[in-house]
């Protein structure tokens, strides 16, 4: 039985990726599957992806990094300079920060603050994959999980606190 | 909005009314905005796009910060109308020229543009005659608070604003003037005041802003940085240097009547008599010479005409406008027939209205 490509138990998932013309043959254990899967939702739906086992995180993968939540990769981002939705300031943080010192001269926004609480970063793009969810549901005529994700985002967006004013 | 109609008018910011309006044509401020839960415009697919332009067309109808708007849905438009929408700096050219559903709402004196669906979900931009940035500053924060009571904009405790492109993100703001400096050109001591501006970080463009080419003598000043410094400290930015350019204007003005009153007059009196007279003009001999005649105006060696008419001409002598006024499709050199006749009648009109 082969190994674990992360760690010494026994291999359970055998994943087979494409990626850009590339085959890799990936090996995991149920636990290491499971952080495997859960690091790349979007991915997992259509053709898993992810690094071979023992690769160390190179520039490369940073560039084929996606946002989970619109799917763009950095590397989509250099080539055409625009982002594709607010998380990518999260995602691609690391990454940004330079940037941004780069282009501004500062990494700390002083100024206006909307009224309204910001809310948690996790909230606000939970709901940029609900709504995409929901819509390939739809589409698939999944109805019951259409109903389910509609009934998640509603809870999300009426549970929407009005923070209190803040100081400019 | 009767777009056909906008041929006949003109925008409040172009009448010359506000503070120091001899060389300041005009104080802008935009903001970059997005709605925390969908993708950037770019990244959207056409059921997402149609659903974030629903919505904020559905808060703009509601007139926001009590201001009427018209909403124009950019994406039905001929090409025509929307350079149209670009010539009169309603929208921008990206926002003219990009794919999907898209638009736009106009306040009626169309010193007010929120753009929906551009780069960022939201651009909007308060646009005043002369130097009066604090005025177009108290009127967008007004509308982005009445707006924001409504929505949740994307926004990050440390990044403040997160916009599509990461030269916008903080702020989300541009504070722009636009300053005609004939003098300044013509004895090139532009470029010092371009290099002075570059060094505090102010970026000097054309009269249609990114990419655009000078034309007419008008530069665009505004801010480059948008993240680290408040609104106000960016605002003041601007509101500090712009006094010293006017004045190193005025200064080099006086000196060049000084010079050569005569040879100066004689100049913007050809122009004058050129814009009159002539029977075909490209747009650029157009910009150029309304220029020496706007100074002219300003200096004393011309009288019987006004500024706001001269400001005017400068938009309405644009391609699109001229073709929406023939109601023609015009090729480069019709409409270079078309729009010398057009001035000749405008300028006429205006000794008319004057005996």
């Amino acid at each position: 039985m082969k190994k674990c490509g992360r760690c010494s138990k026994p291999a359970v998932l055998h994943i087979t990726e494409l990626r850009q013309g590339e085959v890799q043959a990936l090996h995991l254990c149920e636990s290491c599957a499971k952080e495997y899967l859960s690091q790349s939702p979007e991915e997992q739906e259509s053709v898993p992806a992810g690094a071979s086992a023992d690769a160390e995180p190179d520039l490369d993968e940073i560039d084929h990094q996606d946002c989970p939540n619109c799917g763009i990769s950095f590397k989509e981002f250099r080539a055409g300079g625009r982002l594709g939705c607010p998380h990518d300031y999260t995602v691609f943080e690391d990454e940004l920060l330079p940037l941004l010192e780069n282009i501004h001269g500062e990494t700390e926004h002083c100024g206006k603050v909307p009224k309204r609480a910001p809310d948690s970063s996790h909230r606000q793009f939970k709901l940029i994959k609900l709504r995409t969810d929901l819509r390939a549901a739809v589409e698939d005529e999944r109805y019951e999980e259409a109903a389910r994700i509609r009934d998640e985002i509603q809870a999300i967006t009426t549970n929407d606190p009005v923070g209190e004013p803040r100081e400019v | 909005m009767d777009l056909e109609s906008l041929t006949r008018t003109s925008g409040e910011w172009l009448r010359a009314t506000g503070p120091e309006s001899d060389i300041v044509m005009s104080s802008r401020i935009r903001l970059a905005r997005n709605l925390a839960q969908y993708p950037f415009p770019a990244r959207a697919d056409d059921a997402t796009r149609a659903e974030i332009e629903e919505l904020l067309h559905g808060l703009i109808e509601q007139r926001p910060g009590g201001k009427r708007f018209n909403y124009i849905p950019v994406s039905t438009l001929e090409p025509l109308d929307r350079q149209m929408l670009v010539e009169r700096q309603l929208i921008s050219r990206e926002h003219s020229e990009t794919q999907g559903r898209r638009g736009v709402g106009i306040s009626d004196e169309e010193n007010v543009s929120l753009m929906v669906n551009e780069e960022d979900h939201l651009r909007m931009q308060v646009l005043h005659s002369g130097f009066a940035l604090d005025e177009c500053w108290a009127e967008i924060d007004r509308i982005d608070d009445a707006i924001e009571a409504e929505v949740t904009y994307a926004f990050s405790e440390r990044l403040g604003y997160l916009t599509a492109c990461p030269t916008n993100c903080g702020t989300g703001i541009r504070v722009s003037v636009l300053l005609h400096l004939p003098a300044l050109v013509a004895t090139k001591e532009i470029q010092k005041v371009f290099q002075a501006l570059q060094k505090i970080g102010l970026a000097v463009r054309g009269l249609y802003g990114e990419g655009s080419q000078a034309m007419g003598d008008f530069y665009q000043i505004s801010n480059q940085m948008t993240l680290g410094k408040s609104e106000v400290q960016l605002i003041k930015t601007i509101q500090d240097v712009v006094p010293n350019i006017l004045g190193y204007e005025r200064r080099v003005r006086t000196a060049l009547v000084k010079e050569n009153r005569q040879g100066l007059h004689d100049q913007v009196s050809r122009a004058y008599g050129i814009l009159q007279n002539a029977q075909t003009i490209s747009s650029e001999e157009t910009m150029h010479l309304l220029s020496s005649v706007r100074m002219g105006i300003n200096i004393g060696l011309i009288d019987d005409l006004q500024i706001p008419l001269v400001n005017e001409l400068f938009v309405h002598t644009q391609p699109a406008h001229l073709q929406k006024i023939r109601h023609a499709k015009l090729e480069s050199a019709e409409r270079n027939i078309a729009r010398a006749a057009y001035i000749r009648q405008r300028l006429a009109e205006r000794h008319v209205d004057r005996n």
